[in-house]
This record gives structure tokens, C-alpha cells and sequence, in this order.
């Protein structure tokens, strides 16, 4: 097993990573648009199908819309399916999110989180996935190549699981994730094909035993079919855990809902998701180096929001931080904010939440940036002033 | 949600084709067409006409409903040449 084995990291961009796995996840479908900064998982995935690596059909669609109702239709025939898109191309399948997850099909995307338009802009931010956040898919964030790498597989024995069969969502930040080279740890094809085997579905569309998909379902049942998807997503955290060990006895690698780090004493905990979470952990590391006690807590999973894993490590801090790479117009918090105060006051938990909104549009945030953030809040707590508990927009030149 | 789910299959598939002819679609009906066959002339213009279909035609070539399935939209008592159909509250 590659436990054993001595470790050989493979040079490759996070969207090359995505791509590498999924065609060792042996898809059978694969229908995209390509759109910036996703193209280069769906131009890879195309050479694979192209010079025979991958056996799949690949499906040149004329638009995103296009992308996921094909992804749908090849999903109920029972066929392993992927697509990728960002930013535009996700907001253009919007309507076809809905229909992905409420007809159960366990497609899985890659998404390269990039900042919805207008001004156009192709760089990254969290805008596109926030505002699909209601659609009933099981969102991922990753924080680096590898992190891709190993989702891939675990999204997909997830979505296809009979407990389960909900689209997956493999968040990657746009540029800063799917265009930076990693050394990646791959495994071996026969490993994958033995984590993943082929997909088995229980109700798939075959002439010989004619059934209804998508049928039309008045106030008399409409609502007990969407109440399925609510109860079939809180199955996810624990399914994940199964799939995580599985795939840990494997690789040796386990990410969690969750990515702590000293948050155990901190009197701060700061929350984000995505690549930042790196930046973040540097940030604490030298602020622990200091002596100053604050903590991070990565959101690994999105959707469900994984409350209970949540919790534990932030339950004992004086203040928290919510780092958003979106805004929510109007909202009394951005999106994350919003889930994470949600979260404290059914807990019973008034930990004041000091909620920035950040980096929109690929504006990168550093490390001293966010020991600034950090120290704000801390000098706050010293000097008994009240946390501000309106969003804050960081950085933004006013 | 365990009972639901014995209900409904995930994604609300159906397994068994044909079944919808169990939903009987003439719940919805606010008011109901009613022939008066002393009129009727068995032109079927409102057979051709009903969006259902919930028209058939008896032995002796003149019509009725099939109150099952009829929605009760009147289209059949509107176009109906001879003002045979009326629609009367159920």
C-alpha cells in the first residue's frame, strides 16, 4: 500500500490535480463549457478522452446550462458524472443546480471559485458558490492542490452513496488554487478503482423497466420531495467521516469538515475557507510565536455546515473573526458570518463575531493583514470596547 | 421521513409506469359541464376540443364525462354548436 511506499509528489497545477483524479475516477461523462480559471481541468479531461487514457464520453456543450442538464440527463442513466465551471458559468446553471440535486443525481463539479460580474472580472472570489448556496448541493472547499487531488475521489464515493446521492461541489479558489503548482501524492489507478469502485445505482433510466424521472409534483407532494434533500444532506457528515477513513487507511490523508489549528486556548479564533486558510495559519503561527493566544478554523465542508465539528473549537474564545470572500448586500452578515452566528445563537453562545468581507475580486490578502485583523479585535477585548458586529469591508479603499 | 421515504422513491421517481391515471385530476374542478342530450348531436366537436381527454362517446353516438379526470376549464361548453353543456357549480 502507498503508506508504505516512499512518497513521490508529482508537479501539478491544482487543476490538473482535479483532472488527474477524475479521469482515475473512471468517469463515464464528463459534459463542460470552459470557462476562466476552470479551463484547464476540462482541456486536460478532453486530451484524456481524446487520446484514449480516459474511456468517456465528453460532451461539448454549447453553454453552462447546457453543461449540468446534460450532466443530469447522464447522471439518471446511471452513468459517473463530472463537470467544472466558475463564476458566470455557475450562475448560468443556476436553475439546473436545483434540478441536479432534487433529482438525486450525484454529479460532481469542480468549481474555480471567480467573482460574478459586473465589473467583469476573471480572478477569485466566493461569490459565484455563495449565491448557489441554497441549491441542495454538498459544498467542499479545498486549500490546496492536494486537498483537490484526494476530494475528488471522496466526492464521488460520497454523492453516489444510496444514503447520499447529492451533487458535490469541490470549491477551489480561482488562480491562487487552479493555476499554482504543487507537489501532489497520487495514488495508483488500481487504488483508485479499488476506493471507487463503479458506480452502482438502485433507480437509473432503462427502456427495459420503464420509470418516471422528474415528474411534475403538485402542493400535495412537492414539498415532501425537497424535504429529501434536507434530510438526505444532514446524513453527509456522517458519510464523510466513513469515506475519510476509508480513504485515510488508503492515503494516509484526513482532512475533516473542519481544518483547526491551536484553536484548543485561543481566546480569538478566526474562520474562513479556502486557499486564505493558509495565509491564515502563517498568521497564527507567528502570533502564537508571540505568545498571543488565537486560533484557526478552516470550513472544509460548506454545505451541510458542520456545526458539530465547529463548535468544540470555538465555544471557549472571547471573539471569533469570519473572514468572507463574499458579500451579502443588505444582509446583517455575509454569508459565512451569517452561518456562523446562526450557529452560536443556537448554541445559546453570545461570542461577539467580528465579519469582514475580503479579497473580492482576487484581491489577495497577506498574512500581516490578517495579524492586523486579529489585533484589532484583541485590542477591543483588552480595552472592554464592544466588538463591532456589523460586516466590515476589508481593505477597500473608501 | 422514514415513512415519506417508503412513499416516495428519492427525487420523486415513479417505478411503476401508467400510474398517474390514479391521480384523479377532477378534484380540481370548481364547476362541472353537463350535457343536456335532448340537445346533443353527437358532433364530438367538444371531444376534439377537451384538453384531458374526460369526453366519450356513448353507444348511441351522443357524449359524456368522465368526472374523474374532467378539470372543469369549459372550453367544451363554449364551443359546443348547439349550447348542449353547461357549467353548473358541483
Amino acid at each position: 500500500m502507498s503508506l508504505l511506499q516512499p512518497k513521490i509528489l508529482k508537479p501539478m497545477s491544482t487543476s490538473e490535480a482535479i483532472a488527474y483524479a477524475v479521469k482515475q475516477a473512471n468517469v463515464d461523462v464528463i459534459a463542460a463549457y470552459p470557462i476562466t480559471p476552470q479551463t484547464i481541468i476540462v482541456e486536460r479531461l478532453s486530451e484524456y478522452v481524446n487520446n484514449g487514457e480516459l474511456d468517456a464520453e465528453y460532451v461539448a456543450v454549447e453553454s453552462e446550462h447546457s453543461a449540468m442538464s446534460a450532466c443530469v440527463a447522464a447522471s439518471l442513466t446511471g452513468a459517473r458524472v463530472f463537470t467544472s465551471t466558475a463564476s458566470q458559468g455557475l450562475a448560468l446553471m443556476h436553475e439546473v443546480l436545483y434540478v441536479a440535486s432534487s433529482l438525486r443525481c450525484p454529479v460532481v463539479m469542480a468549481i474555480a471559485n471567480r467573482a460574478l460580474s459586473a465589473p467583469i472580472n476573471i480572478h477569485c472570489d466566493h461569490s459565484d458558490v455563495m449565491g448557489s448556496r441554497d441549491a441542495g448541493w454538498v459544498h467542499i472547499f479545498v486549500e490546496n492542490a492536494q486537498q483537490a487531488y484526494d476530494r475528488i475521489f471522496q466526492a464521488f464515493r460520497l454523492a453516489e452513496d444510496d444514503d447520499i446521492l447529492l451533487p458535490v461541489g469541490v470549491n477551489l479558489d480561482g488562480f491562487f488554487l487552479s493555476h499554482a503548482v504543487e507537489g501532489v501524492a497520487t495514488i495508483s489507478d488500481s487504488e483508485a478503482a479499488l476506493f471507487l469502485p463503479p458506480r452502482k445505482a438502485k433507480y437509473y433510466i432503462d427502456s427495459s423497466m420503464p420509470m418516471t424521472f422528474g415528474a411534475f409534483a403538485l402542493p400535495d407532494w412537492y414539498f415532501e420531495i425537497k424535504y429529501q434533500v434536507a434530510e438526505a444532506i444532514e446524513r453527509v457528515p456522517k458519510k464523510l467521516a466513513e469515506v475519510e477513513e476509508a480513504y485515510y487507511k488508503m492515503t494516509g490523508r484526513m482532512y475533516g469538515p473542519v481544518g483547526a489549528y491551536r484553536t484548543e486556548d485561543a481566546e480569538v479564533c478566526l474562520i474562513c475557507a479556502g486557499s486564505a486558510a493558509a495565509t491564515a495559519k502563517f498568521a497564527v503561527e507567528r502570533m502564537r510565536g508571540k505568545g498571543i493566544k488565537v486560533g484557526l478554523l478552516s470550513i472544509r465542508l460548506f454545505r451541510p455546515f458542520p456545526v458539530e465539528s465547529i463548535l468544540p473549537h470555538v465555544k471557549d474564545a472571547k471573539a471569533l473573526v469570519v473572514m468572507d470572500r463574499a458579500m451579502s448586500p443588505g444582509a446583517p452578515s455575509a454569508p459565512l458570518g451569517q452561518d456562523v452566528k446562526t450557529m452560536l445563537y443556537d448554541a445559546g453562545l453570545n461570542i461577539p463575531v467580528a465579519n469582514f468581507v475580503y479579497g473580492l475580486g482576487g484581491r489577495d490578502i497577506s498574512a500581516s493583514e490578517f495579524e492586523s485583523i486579529i489585533n484589532s479585535v484583541i485590542e477591543d477585548l483588552r480595552a472592554g470596547k464592544p466588538i463591532e458586529r456589523r460586516v466590515r469591508y476589508w481593505g477597500v479603499k473608501a | 421521513m422514514a415513512k415519506v421515504e417508503k412513499i416516495i422513491l428519492p427525487g420523486g421517481i415513479i417505478d411503476r409506469p401508467g400510474s398517474s391515471i390514479e391521480y384523479k385530476t377532477g378534484t380540481w374542478r370548481v364547476k362541472k359541464p353537463v350535457v343536456d342530450l335532448d340537445r346533443c348531436i353527437g358532433c364530438l366537436l367538444c371531444w376534439i376540443y377537451c384538453p384531458e381527454p374526460a369526453i366519450t362517446q356513448r353507444s348511441d353516438g351522443k357524449i359524456e364525462f368522465d368526472y374523474d379526470y374532467c378539470k372543469g376549464c369549459g372550453i367544451c361548453s363554449v364551443e359546443c354548436p348547439v349550447k348542449a353543456i353547461k357549467m353548473v357549480e358541483e
